[in-house]
């Protein structure tokens, strides 16, 4: 199959490593975690870490495998509770929320493991991602009136422009099982943003991609992150070096449950301790598959 | 000599003063608001433009490029896939008397340098990021090249180029303008005279550099017009726009016969939707490449070979009553009352089913052209019902000139001439032919034309006759004809079509010009074949690992074995190998329009070929492969020469 649109990397005439000066210009902070620390019997996953995500950036978290990188989005989203630590998210303390709570309040993710019901159509699954948006009662949808019907178009327009953004059109009536799996990625993605999301946590969203479908994926998350129309917030945890080197306003290194080094990728790249942290191979650090 | 007969068809006068657009302005001024012109679907909708709407947005593309610098005469280079606005451009660039140079939407940068660079293009509108990404990486190149125009937001956000103009400034300025001076451009189109050149279509070129053919309105009108003589469209009528625009075929309905007719052209939502968009639509029109057909029979293949015992075996059935009353329509014989009453049933059981499914369940006339389509594919659509007809001519005479009547349609010849076309065979069998549509030449290339064009005779350099009943049978390229061991001239290309008719085989390569004997470069289809294997858990890594499989030549040896049967000995296939790669248009081995490029690909794999012929068995291939990605990755194998049994 033919690339549809360019490589990511063209995505601006002058390259994409400039984007990380605007990073300076992104102040406003839309979610600040703060001494979160996080054990699960003797495994210390989480010791204190503090992260802040400025509006409108693209956040990376990196770091060997083990280094809590998951955890730390799952007490942002809430599935787990950490022992200690705040969350605050629009400038409200949502440490107490549970999950489904922070989602209605905009924060959305995607899966390393795919969480789509295999059984369902993709249009389906985007569909299930809206229900939060969904104003009408049980009965009142059961009998499709008025008030129902219109807002089931609004919904159903809405999902129509994320198709149209991951250029899913040709599977939306595709069960999700049958689907290959880089495919069932972008679904997942498009399930995430069906919340309108002002947080997108992503988890892996490149793992097991080949090279053509990584780079379909980063400019999708570019898109996302920043077409007028979406504008969302990211943080991505991911492992393709080069993917996040690319398009990362911020990188944030976890080492052992501890955040050991912040900062540009440019400042990432240089960072001694950083490189020590993968085995104490520098190359380990610029593992990509480009 | 064979001449065209006139049928009832009442169609639009075309006096030397008409033109596409004023075509456009009459129908758009008929219709109004009151009929859909077409509709494409997006965000998951079908969505209607009628002609006034149509017919607006070209009023103001139109007026917007001339007040970015179109002048009359100047050429226009689009690239992009089917949507309305890429018509809405290509009529304006008419209206304002411009010239429209197509480009395939999948042309590498290096064929999108060579044809905006030979044309002189002033202005080329893109769709998208990736036509744009091709433009700027030309632009330095192309210094006539003034504007680029683009359509599609999705990705050009940082993009700030000083050539870039998008469409919808560019109607905004034609809107401006249109209101300061309501008359304009009406004054625009009146101007315009059919004898000017309205397309440069830049040949597929099988053989050499693309060649750009140019043809004015009158030859794009009069065609349409005497293929409507033959077999009027409806106004009613649906027709699917989705192959490109870059193709004569797809112009010559989209543009002349649209016009005359007024049917309604839909545009599909992705490229990857087309055969959904089609079953939405059912279109009573449909033209397409002999390539698409033979597509349509592979998937029923394949899907016919993944269902169920019953429902394999009800398949068989019908298609053997399906085949037994088309050959009984070929031959002009009366049908037998039981057969007739066997038909039915399987056209209730069966075909109904499949024609929905292929979104061929409306549709009336079906062309197929570009290339000779294997008799049996044809035979096929003809079995479940589908009123498929041949068309023959050549981008040089606006792209019809022969095509199958109703009820009249023989398996061997591709028909008869349309009105006001004289078909006939010059001394050494090449056809020839004369009609209104025929070409003003080739731009910029005088020699090449006046070798196509003598004394006003296309030439076609292929090889064909006229049969008893009128009928042109049209042989092979000249230049492609083969010499058999035993004296016999052959065709490759029927051999191939023949090979095609298999699922497993993708594309081949038929060689045997004064040989010994027939052989053949096989590429398997990768999808089929590996599903194939994948069910008799035969495993492989790659194309390559597939295709040297012993049950994958067993299988291949089969196919052939099949395409073989009822040839001609010295015909017949001797021996074959299955290449490492599928045939490719970014490798220049086939032609846009998915032609093989004969002798190139026979250059490009002589010592494979030699090896066809050698005592070795095998050939080994040192070579590489790039990927679509750019990746390119280096090939060791050992390609295996199958001897074919007979049996």
């Amino acid at each position: 199959m033919r690339r549809k649109r360019a490589g990511y990397e063209n995505a601006s005439p002058q390259g994409r490593r400039k984007s990380a000066r605007r990073a300076a210009a992104l102040k406003d902070p839309l979610l600040s975690v703060d001494g979160l620390y996080m054990t699960f019997g003797g495994v210390r996953a989480l010791q204190g870490v503090s992260l802040e995500v400025k509006r409108g950036e693209i956040c990376s978290v990196i770091g060997p495998n083990g280094a809590g990188k998951t955890v730390l989005l799952n007490c942002i989203n809430g599935l787990y509770r950490p022992q200690q630590g705040r969350t605050v998210f629009k400038g409200r303390e949502i440490s107490r929320l549970r999950p489904h709570r922070r989602a209605a309040l905009g924060i959305s993710r995607t899966f390393q493991k795919i969480e789509l019901f295999s059984g369902m159509t993709v249009l389906d699954n985007i569909r299930l991602g809206r229900h939060l948006h969904t104003r009408t009662g049980l009965l009142t949808g059961a009998a499709y009136l008025g008030p129902a019907a219109r807002e089931e178009i609004q919904h159903r327009a809405f999902i129509e422009e994320i198709i149209d953004l991951l250029e899913i059109q040709h599977i939306r009536d595709t069960i999700v099982g049958m689907l290959p799996y880089g495919l069932q990625k972008r679904v997942e993605l498009a399930r995430a943003l069906a919340l309108e999301p002002t947080l997108l946590l992503l988890d892996e969203p490149m793992a097991g991609l080949n090279l053509e479908e990584t780079e379909d994926m980063a400019r999708f998350i570019l898109d996302v992150n920043e077409e007028e129309r979406w504008k969302v917030t990211c943080v991505l945890v991911e492992h393709d070096m080069g993917v996040v080197m690319d398009i990362s306003h911020r990188v944030a290194v976890l080492n052992f449950g501890e955040k050991i080094a912040e900062g540009t990728p440019q400042e990432i790249q240089s960072n001694p301790e950083v490189a020590n942290a993968y085995l104490g191979e520098s190359e380990g650090l610029y593992v990509s598959r480009r | 000599m064979s001449r065209g007969g006139n049928g009832g068809f009442e169609p639009p006068q075309i006096t030397e003063d008409l033109t596409i657009p004023k075509l456009l302005l009459r129908t758009a001024g008929r219709y109004g608001d009151r009929k859909v012109a077409m509709r494409e679907k997006e965000f998951g909708v079908w969505r209607p433009i009628t002609w006034r709407e149509y017919a607006e947005h070209v009023r103001h593309v139109a007026l917007g490029l001339e007040a970015v610098g179109l002048e009359r005469g100047d050429k226009v280079a689009l690239i992009g896939h089917n949507r309305p606005e890429g018509l809405w451009a290509e009529m304006a660039t008419f209206a304002a008397g411009g010239v429209a140079v197509w480009l395939f939407q999948d042309c590498l940068i290096d064929e999108v340098h060579y044809i905006v660079d030979h044309s002189d293009a002033k202005i080329l509108i893109a769709e998208g990021q990736e036509e744009v990404d091709k433009a700027l990486a030309i632009k330095d190149r192309c210094p006539k090249l003034s504007r680029i125009i683009w359509d599609d937001a999705k990705g050009m956000r940082r993009y700030d180029d000083p050539l870039l103009l998008r469409l919808t400034e560019v109607e905004a300025r034609g809107r401006e303008i249109a209101q300061r001076e309501p008359g304009r451009f009406e004054t625009m189109v009146a101007n315009g005279h059919g004898d000017e050149i309205a397309l440069i279509l830049y040949t597929s070129g099988t053989t050499d550099v693309p060649k750009g053919a140019m043809l004015t309105h009158t030859n794009m009108l009069a065609m349409g017009r005497n293929l409507m003589r033959v077999d009027p469209c409806k106004e009613s009528d649906d027709f699917v726009s989705f192959l490109p625009f870059a193709w004569i075929g797809e112009q010559m309905m989209s543009l002349s016969c649209g016009l005359m007719a007024g049917f309604t052209i839909n545009f599909p939502e992705e490229p990857e939707t087309v055969k959904q968009n089609l079953r939405e639509i059912a279109p009573q029109v449909i033209f397409a490449s002999a390539r698409l057909y033979e597509e349509i029979v592979r998937a029923v293949q394949v899907r016919y070979l993944d269902s169920t015992r019953l429902k394999r075996k009800t398949y068989e059935a019908a298609i053997r009553i399906g085949t037994r009353l088309a050959n009984l329509k070929f031959a002009k014989q009366p049908v037998p009352l039981r057969l007739r009453f066997l038909g039915t049933a399987a056209d209730w059981l069966v075909f109904r089913k499949l024609r929905d499914h292929l979104g061929l369940s409306r549709v009336r006339n079906a062309y197929t052209g570009g290339a000779l389509i294997g008799p049996d594919h044809f035979r096929f659509f003809h079995a479940i019902g589908v009123n498929l007809k041949q068309i023959y001519g050549q981008t040089e005479i606006a792209g019809i000139s022969v095509v199958h009547r109703r009820d009249d349609i023989k398996v061997d010849t591709v028909g008869q001439p349309i009105p006001e076309t004289e078909v006939g065979i010059s001394p050494d069998g090449e056809i020839i032919s004369r009609s209104p549509s025929v070409f003003k030449g080739y731009y910029k290339q005088p020699e090449e034309t006046a070798r196509a064009l003598r004394d006003g005779w296309l030439h076609s350099g292929d090889t064909g006759l006229i049969d008893e009943d009128g009928h042109l049978v049209f042989f092979d390229r000249t230049k492609d004809i083969v010499v058999l061991a035993d004296g016999s001239r052959f065709s490759p290309m029927y051999l191939e079509g023949r090979l095609r008719f298999s699922p497993f085989i993708k594309d081949a390569l038929v060689v045997g010009d004064r040989r010994p004997f027939v052989t053949a470069i096989v590429c398997i289809d990768a999808t089929v074949v590996g599903k194939w294997a994948e069910e008799r858990a035969i495993a492989y890594t790659s194309y390559q690992e597939l295709c040297q499989k012993p049950e994958v030549h067993r299988l291949v040896e089969e196919a052939v074995r099949q395409a073989n049967r009822g040839l001609p000995k010295a015909a017949r296939i001797r021996r074959f190998l299955n290449l490492f790669k599928e045939f490719d248009a970014d490798d220049d081995e086939l032609t846009r329009t998915r032609k093989l490029r004969r002798a190139f690909v026979e250059e490009r794999y002589r010592q494979i070929v030699e090896a066809l012929y050698g005592e070795a068995g095998s050939v080994h291939v040192d070579t590489a492969i790039t990927y679509e990605d750019g990746r390119s990755v280096p090939i060791k194998i050992d390609l295996k020469v199958v001897d074919v049994a007979e049996t």
